[in-house]
């Protein structure tokens, strides 16, 4: 007994260590979205390319979808763009996954000239210039990734670039069993 | 007389104004309904942290997100909601985090409660360290076995230490 009290500060030293140096590798910015497993918030706005088209909820749900937050002012999205290219043009992905973008506080013009320059992997860019879906959403900044599953339930938020890495280790796996799924009429 | 006061109240009202003109946040303005809105207001976005730049609240931050989150803030106390129904429609949306008061949950207790145990634990090692010390005084008074011990002890020493003053004698001599 008195030899566990002897080493009882020594235990608690190593303790304080291992949990300050796990610290050291986590990220602060990678909080759990108070989204996730509920219900896509519903909303009303026009296309990016279209001012006169009004999509909403209904447009997204039946699909798995990716939307992906962008916006021609986040430095990130650019570096994600030929990613997200890649992905849209995936054979494997492409007929069970639907690639949309939210363009998040823009301006229409530099936005449109963006998906015409870089190309555009969306099947269409909702325009919140406002950002009122990004704040029902959570949004805090892009770029950022929502996954919706076919009920329109949201299954996965990732805040940052998506990228070969990031994708096998974050989306992967989730896409697959969302598909699953799907394909059990679940 | 009387315009050196006037001179000297017109001088410390200025002053004021400029040192609020200083204070006043420089992002925007809002027109509130009454005093207890606006204290309503700087309440909440005191208390209501900002999502991106995370250690600040949304009164601190000058990020755009936390500009939007001010401008709904400022439009759910316009539309008459209660606190406590601002504080949900922004947990429902950025999570738990948001709060720098965080609410008492299961996962929040070691948050609430740790602290008033650790203390209490402290309380407890304290008293018991201090007990455990003060226990063996009343045996502090020596046996008579040691008290005999002690005078042999004593009574060597001394006719050493008197040998060896004999001797340090014999030394000088």
């Amino acid at each position: 007994m008195n030899k566990i009290i002897r080493f009882l500060p020594l235990i608690l030293v190593i303790a304080l260590g291992v949990v300050l140096y796990r610290g050291l590798s986590l990220n602060p910015q990678d909080m759990p979205s108070a989204l996730v497993g509920k219900s896509m918030p519903d909303f009303s706005l026009v296309t990016l390319n279209d001012a006169n088209k009004t999509v909403t909820k209904a447009d997204l749900v039946g699909d798995i979808v990716l939307l992906n937050v962008w916006a021609t002012w986040c430095p990130t999205c650019k570096y994600e763009h030929p990613y997200l290219l890649e992905l849209a043009n995936n054979p494997q992905l492409k007929p069970h996954v639907k690639l949309y973008g939210l363009n998040y506080k823009d301006e229409r013009l530099p936005a449109q000239q963006w998906l015409m320059h870089y190309e555009d992997p969306y099947q269409f860019s909702i325009f919140d210039e406002q950002g009122t879906l990004g704040l029902d959403l959570g949004v805090f900044g892009a770029p950022e990734t929502f996954v919706i599953d076919h009920h329109g339930i949201i299954r996965k938020r990732f805040a940052g670039a998506i990228d070969t890495r990031v994708w096998r280790k974050e989306f992967a796996p989730l896409i697959k069993q969302l598909v699953s799924e799907k394909q059990q009429g679940k | 007389m009387l315009n050196r006061v006037i001179f000297i109240i017109v001088l410390i009202v200025s002053a004021f104004m400029v040192t609020n003109t200083v204070n006043a946040s420089p992002v925007e303005t809002f027109e509130f309904r009454d005093e207890v809105t606006k204290i309503r207001f700087q309440a909440l976005s005191k208390e209501l942290r900002c999502p991106k730049c995370q250690n600040q609240n949304l009164a601190d931050s000058n990020s755009p997100i936390a500009e939007d989150l001010r401008r709904e803030l400022y439009e759910l106390l316009q539309q008459g909601k209660a606190d406590s129904e601002i504080v949900n429609y922004m947990v429902a949306r950025y999570g738990e985090f948001v709060l720098y008061r965080p609410r008492v949950s299961s996962i929040t207790y070691i948050l609430w409660f740790g602290p008033a145990l650790l203390i209490l634990i402290g309380i407890i090692v304290v008293i018991v360290i201090v007990r455990k010390k003060s226990a063996p005084k009343d045996n502090l008074a020596l046996s008579t076995q040691q008290q005999e011990k002690l005078q042999q002890l004593l009574h060597t020493n001394q006719v050493e230490a008197s040998q060896n003053l004999n001797t340090d004698k014999k030394d000088k001599e």
